[in-house]
């Protein structure tokens, strides 16, 4: 109780509210009093914190009626969401973010294309040439296991599947075979069928994945010998619109084609190729491309699935040189390449006739 | 740059917790500080936080009695709001702060760190009084701030007469300069 008193009597005093006498009496009071007086300084200072405590709570409550009055009357009001919606709102907010997110975005996607250009080229032009090629042989070995090859003779033992084939046609009488190194590719063994269907076991003695090209041997007491070729491997290029037409075997007998050359290059630029116009199918792999001479241009190898009527041969001249390389690798064969043709002035049908003898179907068992 | 007579009333008025004086500078300047936070990051409830905040600077230098207001109210305000928003953003970490400017400002560094110590007592009191809960807080509240005498303290509160409500006043009293002194021990 009497700290009760004590503290209500600093309070007046501080407030002002004592009378003189009291007022007299208090301030004796605290000099002679260091614990009183401490209470008052104290008690001084906490007054005033309150005071200041008590402005600024009624002055808070002021602005915030105020602002109320005000809203209410219309003097004030929200940044109309109407003419600044959402979106412009979270614009506004995070335009810096955005600015900052999107010269990231251009300067990435700026690099990314730089990098692309600077490596595209080479590379690009390969990997689609690589997949076309692939395409291709896929669709020859889907359509070859589709086939029933039931002419099977004695040579191919009953039971051996053959798992797809292609064509080929002799480049030398004793038995040299050309064909296309994809056809081959993965080969166990390797039969070829003449025009009377008659088989033949084949070696692989030469294959050149890159010019997609392969030699082969006939290795068979069956096989005659064919004293003189009726066709040559023309050294030389091919003009643009030359007609030319091909034998080869997308089914099981032997089938003929016409066309003319379109192109002096192969997919994508490719030199090594050209691109004829004429009706190619699975199995046409290997086959030769003849000009009306009777001279071969090209062995056909490809044809685009994306588009209509572009089919590729690789030049003849890739012949020539594939030859050279297994000469030069292995001295056991004596392969002798015909250039010139001895059917030159012959009707096509007497061409046909006559080359038909040296086009072989390929026959290949897969490896296991 | 002297303010007139007008604006002198207003500070006058502001000084004093008038009513209309509050309203008049409240309404002049309130879209000002809106636009500008609205427009530099901040929302509607930013706005009204600042420009009150503001209101508090410019009131407790109205009160203190060698303060005089060199330039307008408006631009006066306006520096204040800037300031305190942009401590706002680099406290936020949102930025690096930068804001756009819509009107010129002037120094307020040196009313901003009278204020900051102001307001950082006030928070002390606040906490304290929000410790002691009710019905103490409303109790000291009707006394100090609200200045009611002993008898309105006692028949609205339900005592049934002045001694035991100045009793019951004397026990939160006590309460409350424990709490406060104890934390203004520790802020400073």
């Amino acid at each position: 109780m009497d700290q009760l008193l004590l503290l209500e009597s600093v309070e007046r005093y501080l407030r002002n509210e004592m009378n003189a006498e009291e007022k007299k009496n208090f301030e004796e009071l605290r000099k002679s009093n260091p614990e009183l007086d401490q209470l008052v300084v104290e008690h001084h200072f906490f007054l005033e914190e309150m005071d200041r405590y008590g402005e600024i709570k009624r002055f808070k409550a002021n602005l915030y009626d105020t602002h109320h009055t005000l809203k209410e009357k219309g003097d004030i009001k929200d940044i109309d969401p109407a003419s600044q919606g959402k979106l412009v709102r979270l614009w506004t907010k995070y335009r810096r973010v955005v600015a900052v997110a999107a010269s990231i975005a251009g300067i990435t996607a700026l690099v990314i294309s730089g990098i692309v250009t600077a490596v595209t080229p080479k590379a690009s032009i390969q990997d689609i040439e690589k997949l076309r090629r692939i395409v291709s042989s896929l669709e020859q070995k889907t359509n070859h296991q589709g086939k029933e090859l039931n002419d099977v003779k004695k040579k191919i033992e009953p039971g051996t599947s053959i798992k797809f084939g292609g064509s080929s046609f002799l480049v030398d009488g004793k038995g040299y075979l050309i064909t296309s190194a994809h056809v081959v590719q993965n080969a166990a063994q390797v039969f070829v069928q003449n025009v009377k269907g008659q088989d033949f076991r084949a070696e692989i003695v030469y294959t050149d994945a890159l010019r997609d090209l392969a030699v082969l041997q006939i290795k068979d007491a069956d096989f005659k010998a064919v004293q003189t070729l009726p066709y040559g491997i023309r050294k030389s290029s091919t003009e643009l619109a030359e007609p030319i037409f091909t034998l080869g075997y997308p089914k099981d007998e032997i089938v003929y084609g016409e066309g003319y050359l379109s192109a002096k290059s192969g997919l994508q630029g490719d030199t090594m190729a050209c691109q004829i116009s004429i009706t190619a199918n699975p199995g046409n792999s290997g086959g030769p491309v003849l000009n009306k001479n009777g001279e071969v241009i090209g062995i056909l190898n490809a044809r685009q699935t994306t588009a209509e009527g572009f089919v590729f041969a690789i030049k003849s001249q890739n012949i020539l040189r594939v030859v050279d390389e297994l000469k030069k690798k292995d001295t056991a064969h004596h392969i002798r390449l015909h250039t010139s043709s001895s059917i030159k002035n012959l009707e096509r049908v007497q061409q046909v006739k006559s080359i038909e003898n040296c086009i072989y179907m390929v026959k290949v068992v897969e490896n296991k | 740059m002297s303010t007139s007579a007008k604006e002198q009333d207003l500070l006058k008025g502001l000084a004093n917790n008038d009513k209309t004086a509050i309203e008049t500078i409240y309404a002049d300047n309130y879209s000002l500080i809106q636009h500008f936070i609205v427009n530099n990051n901040g929302n509607e409830d930013d706005a009204r936080d600042i420009f009150q905040e503001s209101l508090i600077v410019l009131y407790e230098n109205a009160r203190s009695p060698e303060f005089s207001l060199n330039c307008q109210i408006r631009t006066y305000i306006y520096s204040v709001a800037r300031r305190l928003w942009l401590k706002k953003l680099q406290y936020a970490r949102r930025f690096e702060a930068q804001v756009e400017n819509l009107e010129e400002t002037v120094p307020v560094e040196e009313d901003l760190g009278i204020h900051e110590k102001m307001s950082r007592q006030y928070g002390i009191m606040r906490g304290a009084m929000g410790k002691i809960g009710e019905p103490c807080k409303s109790l000291l509240e009707a006394f100090y701030v609200h200045h009611k005498n002993m008898n309105e303290i006692a028949s609205f509160f339900g005592y049934t007469n002045a001694d035991n409500a100045k009793n019951q006043k004397y026990k939160c009293l006590m309460r409350l300069k424990k709490l406060f002194f104890a934390q203004y021990k520790n802020g400073n």
